[in-house]
């Protein structure tokens, strides 16, 4: 119950917020700390609960910006149905991919993930209906009422993403699915051997984590009305979308949203104050620090906390 | 006669031009204590392997209950009855003890989460383990991970159980612990394959006993026929 509260007064905030008179800067960085949010929860589910470290992060958020070029471009479809149907490409993406990839292990099947960045990416330069190498520029329509302005409205989508993407990887985090994924990580073979269907939790996993990633992808050409191959299959996303959940803890639904709040916005003030570049340093860094002296992440040090343990079982 | 419960025909595995096993045939029956011995590196574990579909035999048919079961993955196996411990204990750490019960219970039984756990801690309490039930599992001692391999094996409900040297590393007062947890539930009507280098063990659990040397069978019979058979004792110790 606790936690619908707190899903609903998400959204609402997004929402009064986006409707006051804050600065549109604001809007412009937290929209981009949203999209961390499911990016990294949607990483979580294959990678924190089933430990299947997936580096395609890119690859999946990339499809899903152009399925969402592809259909304004052709039919100027709306928005929704542009978020829809790049989910549903990129879930085909990802069952695809699992199909290939998912009978490895451990960093065999990391390594298939990164190339499936680069067909994908290789792909896309060389169709040149959707922009090819040189990118595709974009007019926005206007924003749907009661927002004056798009960027603001896409804050409240990507909220609304967010909310939905963490009310998905909840469910399967408590449900049969959840602890099926946690025995595949603990042991495939003792897994197996315990009832659990591995390659079809691995499959199903990877098909929701892909189209949630393609979601989370698709309001970005509409973000920055231009679209190209270079900036939206950019390695940073696998990277941060990886990092995230390992700074926030891996083993709830809580872990990636904390930890995509915190980098996302360390990233976001780093841009603004020092540069652009120092990103990638911050993220390399805390992710160090996390791992060697904090391995369960700010969750785990958090658990050690009274309070919280009674607030989260 | 009974039909056998497991039907082993011709089985043969190969690790590149290794031969792990080479054409075996075995029969176990409905209710048998069944022992299964070799020196190291005889192919004890690959046939079991084979049987529980961690590996796929590459010629022969493997029958449970008379149906053919080689080209079914694992988790199907164990559906159909056929559960297994592991030599090296491989117990899902992440989860407590209680919990690593639940997930056959839920995957293979079909029970409901209230009725999962109600049910593994009845389980744990039968073997011994029930003020255990909320250590996480990377937690217990060699003997308490060795109790939990079977308990997990036995929460898919199995009709045919397969232990894979549950005693190994274990002292003689533990050995006597897993050894009578097996008897009692062999007295349950669960057939039983029992791998084990502890030969005292498996010559008193056992009612018949086969040897693999090098993937091939080079003995089958009772305990007492089988120590005083010359193969099994060049087997180990050498020519």
């Amino acid at each position: 119950m606790k936690f619908w509260i707190g899903a609903a007064a998400t959204v609402a905030l997004a929402a009064g917020l986006a409707l006051s008179g804050a600065n549109e800067y604001f809007f412009y960085a937290g929209y981009v700390v949203l999209q961390f949010v499911v990016l990294a929860t949607a990483w979580n589910i294959l990678g924190g609960y089933a430990g299947y470290v997936n580096f395609g992060t890119a690859a999946f958020f990339g499809i899903g910006a152009y399925t969402a070029v592809l259909l304004f471009k052709a039919a100027g479809a709306p928005l929704g149905v542009q978020i829809l149907a790049a989910a549903c490409a990129s879930g085909l993406l990802g069952f695809g991919t699992g199909l290939l990839t998912l009978r490895l292990r451990g960093i065999f099947f990391s390594i298939a993930t990164v190339a499936v960045i680069f067909i994908m990416q290789t792909a896309i330069v060389n169709w040149r209906y959707v922009g090819g190498a040189t990118g595709v520029q974009l007019l926005r329509p206007p924003a749907m009422p009661p927002f004056d302005s798009y960027t603001r409205m896409l804050f409240v989508v990507m909220a609304i993403m967010a909310v939905v993407g963490v009310c998905i990887a909840r469910y399967i985090e408590v449900s049969r699915i959840g602890r099926g994924l946690r025995a595949i990580r603990d042991s495939e073979e003792a897994a197996e051997c315990s009832g659990v269907p591995t390659l079809k939790l691995k499959l199903f996993a990877c098909t929701v984590s892909g189209a949630l990633m393609g979601a989370a992808g698709a309001p970005l050409p509409m973000y920055m009305s231009f679209l190209e191959p270079a900036s939206s299959f950019d390695l940073n996303y696998s990277v941060s979308a990886l990092a995230m959940p390992m700074i926030g803890g891996t083993s709830h639904w809580l872990g990636p949203v904390i930890g995509a709040i915190l980098l996302g916005s360390v990233q976001q003030i780093v841009t603004v104050t020092i540069s652009n570049e120092i990103n990638v340093l911050v993220v390399g860094v805390l992710l160090v620090v996390f791992v060697v002296a904090a391995p369960d992440g700010v969750l785990g040090l958090l658990r050690k906390l009274k309070w919280f343990h009674r607030s989260f079982r | 006669m009974v039909p056998p419960l497991l039907q082993i025909r011709g089985v043969s595995k190969h690790f590149g031009g290794f031969a792990a096993l080479s054409e075996v045939s075995l029969e176990v029956a409905p209710g048998e204590r069944f022992g299964l011995i070799g020196p190291n590196g005889s192919g004890k574990t690959t046939l079991i392997n084979c049987v529980s579909g961690a590996l796929r035999n590459e010629s022969g048919s493997i029958a449970f209950d008379g149906a053919e079961i080689s080209r079914l993955p694992a988790y199907q196996r164990t559906r159909r009855g056929i559960a297994r411990s592991f030599q090296i204990p491989r117990p899902f750490k992440s989860m407590s003890v209680l919990e690593n019960l639940v997930v056959p219970l839920g995957y293979v039984v079909g029970l409901g989460d209230t009725d999962a756990h109600a049910e593994a801690l009845r389980m744990l309490e039968t073997i011994g383990l029930a003020d255990k039930a909320a250590t996480p599992s990377n937690r217990l001692s060699q003997v308490e991970l060795r109790k939990l391999e079977l308990a997990r094996a036995m929460a898919a409900r199995p009709r045919l159980l397969i232990s894979d040297e549950a005693m190994a590393g274990l002292a003689g007062n533990e050995v006597d612990e897993v050894l009578k947890i097996l008897f009692d539930l062999n007295a349950t009507g669960i057939t039983i394959i029992m791998i084990e280098h502890i030969m005292q063990a498996v010559m008193r659990f056992s009612q018949r006993v086969i040897c693999l040397d090098a993937g091939r069978i080079i003995c089958e019979g009772t305990p007492a026929g089988i120590v005083k058979n010359p193969d099994v004792q060049r087997a180990y110790l050498g020519a």
